[in-house]
């Protein structure tokens, strides 16, 4: 098996971006796999632990953020593939948001 | 009333972050902590640490099973926090150095939380009150107290408030929230408008000076201190208006919206930022009639690229859901700048080189809006709109350059739709010789095409009352484009503030009109009115 990690990128296209509840989605989903999960807003670092939700919100991931994704272990690339459509599906955020939102 | 010298009634003026109006004495929150007496022990300090972070994880789970919705959300956001020893570890390491418990979370707390002070973006500053309320829950699980109850339908003031505070009270019986500081994206403030409960940020006063009885509007962001009689009575029949409106509004909410004699009005969104459609039912209106896209050329790093308009206009035209969703261009200049791309210094702004004269000026910025625009339209039904368009010409270099990028798109082989080009009807030249633009559809933008037709402009308040868009030269310019529509079957609407004012859709409809759009708030109340409306023709 190699060692090399798994890498992707995703564009943050809901509203808010990684904000508190998407964040939490995230870090949930990344601990449900065996390999270690990181994220950064560039190629190059610095990488951030995808199961500490306390390290994730440090990150401030905007929208419109292009996130990178990178897993490393046995089931590595489920795990990239499993965040990439996790924020793909705008963290399954749809209807009354968290954000400051307009009452309607 | 115990009898004493007539207190004189104090005005106080705030942010609005929850509507509503309410009344009720004030009642000063008390903040957190104090009293604990440390050990001196690390062991033991370790110890009392452990256990005041597994009370607060306990109740904030507890809490989390009982409320549900939107507050087990922030909940269990803060239970996540909680229970990540990324957050517990600098304290920990504290207390082995020899710092008493609490002193050890404090300043553990203090440092995370201007972690997201210090942020750009205003929803991740605000998250700080999540983390403060961590902070007071451990802290007063080592103090061994509880914050205490506050009396029903108080008016709560306090520096700022954690959503623990705004969970442990009752609001069933009314009350209020007035904060010094505050912020109207935090999660108590999303709290407060989904339980209804009035709530002002900003206030800028000091709390503990903050007694007596207290009149709120959430609405304008207003509050009267030790209100006189004459001032109480004339809010409680406001009261009275405004909860009468609220009950007619919710029952006409998610109906289409029809006059008394049955014709049907189409009643679209305003859109200013993507993260109001969160709060809305794509059901309650006929689209989204203007999405005004300035909110994403103002972040922090530039201009926008394709990838990202392309997101953001995908998702509404999903939200939507097969309703139209009218995009409009880039409407920069006028009043409303954007660095290193509107002209600086000129002495008009409002008749210089804003909207679409800008964006033509700029084809490399415009291409870019345009192909992201191209490509979402394969999701939904997309219509362009033109701002500030003055001449056919205008019109034609703008089709040529979407004609150009829709044919370059092809040939790269990308999913994209064809969508209608529209034009605003805001330039008094285009609402007199309508019928010499070949637009798909017409959209009257009411404030501008009013503020131009009065030569009153909306920066003045000192001519305020003469940009009236009931003159009635505004009202036939309005008929006349919707009788060019109506005779060549291209639609028009109307996207400006008096599309949601009911005092003006009355002399809209009667002027030939049949679609508005307006603002998210502005829904309801534009139903009614337009339901209240009677246009005297046989359904």
């Amino acid at each position: 098996m190699s060692n090399e990690p798994v890498m992707a990128a995703a564009l943050l296209t809901n509203a808010v971006g990684l904000h508190a509840r998407p964040s939490v989605k995230l870090t949930q989903l990344a601990k449900s796999f065996a390999s270690s999960v990181d994220i950064a807003l560039d190629a190059a670092g610095p990488w951030v632990d995808a199961k500490s939700p306390v390290k994730v919100m440090r990150v401030k991931a905007a929208q419109g953020t292009t996130l990178h994704v990178r897993a490393a272990g046995p089931d590595a690339a489920a795990a990239v593939a499993a965040v990439v459509a996790l924020i793909a599906r705008r963290f399954d955020e749809h209807e009354a948001d968290a954000a400051g939102a307009a009452h309607g | 009333m115990p009898p004493g010298p007539p207190m004189a009634e104090r005005a106080l003026a705030g942010r609005p972050a929850s509507p509503g109006l309410a009344a009720g004495p004030v009642h000063r929150l008390p903040a957190a902590g104090g009293g604990r007496v440390p050990s001196g022990d690390p062991a033991v300090e370790a110890e009392d640490l452990r256990s005041a972070i597994g009370h607060a994880l306990v109740a904030v789970e507890t809490l989390m099973n009982e409320v549900g919705g939107e507050a087990a959300d922030v909940l269990g956001f803060q239970a996540a926090l909680l229970s990540d020893d990324e957050l517990t570890r600098p304290a920990f390491a504290a207390v082995a150095d020899g710092a008493p418990a609490d002193e050890a979370w404090q300043a553990a707390m203090a440092s995370e939380i201007a972690g997201y002070l210090a942020g750009e973006d205003e929803y991740f500053r605000a998250r700080a009150a999540d983390l403060e309320d961590l902070r007071d829950r451990v802290l007063d699980a080592l103090n061994g107290g509880e914050a205490q109850a506050t009396p029903p339908g108080a008016v709560l003031v306090a520096h700022d408030m954690p959503p623990s505070r705004f969970l442990a009270v009752d609001w069933s019986a009314g009350g209020a929230i007035l904060l010094a500081a505050g912020s109207a994206t935090s999660h108590v403030a999303m709290l407060a408008r989904s339980r209804g409960v009035p709530m002002i940020v900003g206030l800028g006063f000091d709390p503990d000076d903050a007694q007596g009885e207290a009149l709120v509007d959430g609405e304008t962001g207003r509050v009267v201190m030790d209100p006189d009689p004459a001032t109480v009575a004339s809010f409680e029949s406001r009261r009275a208006a405004a909860e009468r409106e609220r009950a007619a509004v919710a029952a006409i909410l998610d109906k289409p919206a029809v006059t008394r004699d049955g014709t049907r009005v189409a009643v679209h969104l305003n859109i200013a930022d993507p993260a109001e459609l969160k709060a809305i039912d794509p059901a309650h209106c006929d689209g989204i009639g203007l999405v005004r896209t300035e909110f994403l050329f103002h972040g922090r790093s530039g201009l926008p690229g394709e990838e990202a308009q392309f997101g953001v206009y995908r998702m509404m035209a999903e939200w939507a859901g097969g309703r139209p969703v009218t995009i409009r261009t880039l409407d920069a200049g006028g009043d409303k700048p954007i660095p290193g791309l509107t002209l600086e210094g000129e002495s008009n702004p409002f008749l210089g080189l804003r909207g679409l004269r800008l964006s033509l000026r700029h084809p490399e910025v415009f291409r870019v809006q345009i192909r992201a625009l191209l490509r979402a339209s394969a999701y939904g039904a997309v219509k362009i709109m033109l701002p500030m368009v003055t001449t056919p010409a205008e019109l034609a270099q703008a089709r040529g350059l979407v004609g150009q990028e829709h044919a370059a798109l092809q040939t790269a082989g990308r999913k994209l739709g064809d969508p209608p080009l529209g034009i605003m009807v805001e330039v008094p030249a285009a609402a007199v010789a309508v019928d010499l633009f070949d637009a798909d559809f017409f959209s009257i933008g009411s404030n501008d095409l009013t503020q131009y037709v009065t030569a009153a402009g909306r920066d003045s308040d000192a001519v305020a009352d003469l940009a009236d868009p009931l003159h009635p030269a505004v009202l036939r310019l309005v008929a006349g484009v919707a009788r060019y529509g109506r005779e060549v079957g291209r639609d028009v609407s109307l996207c400006g503030d008096a599309g949601g004012d009911p005092a003006v859709i009355p002399h809209l409809l009667r002027a030939g009109l049949r679609s508005v759009s307006v603002a998210p708030a502005a829904l309801g109340r534009a139903k009614a009115a337009i339901a209240a409306v009677d246009l005297g023709v046989p359904a």
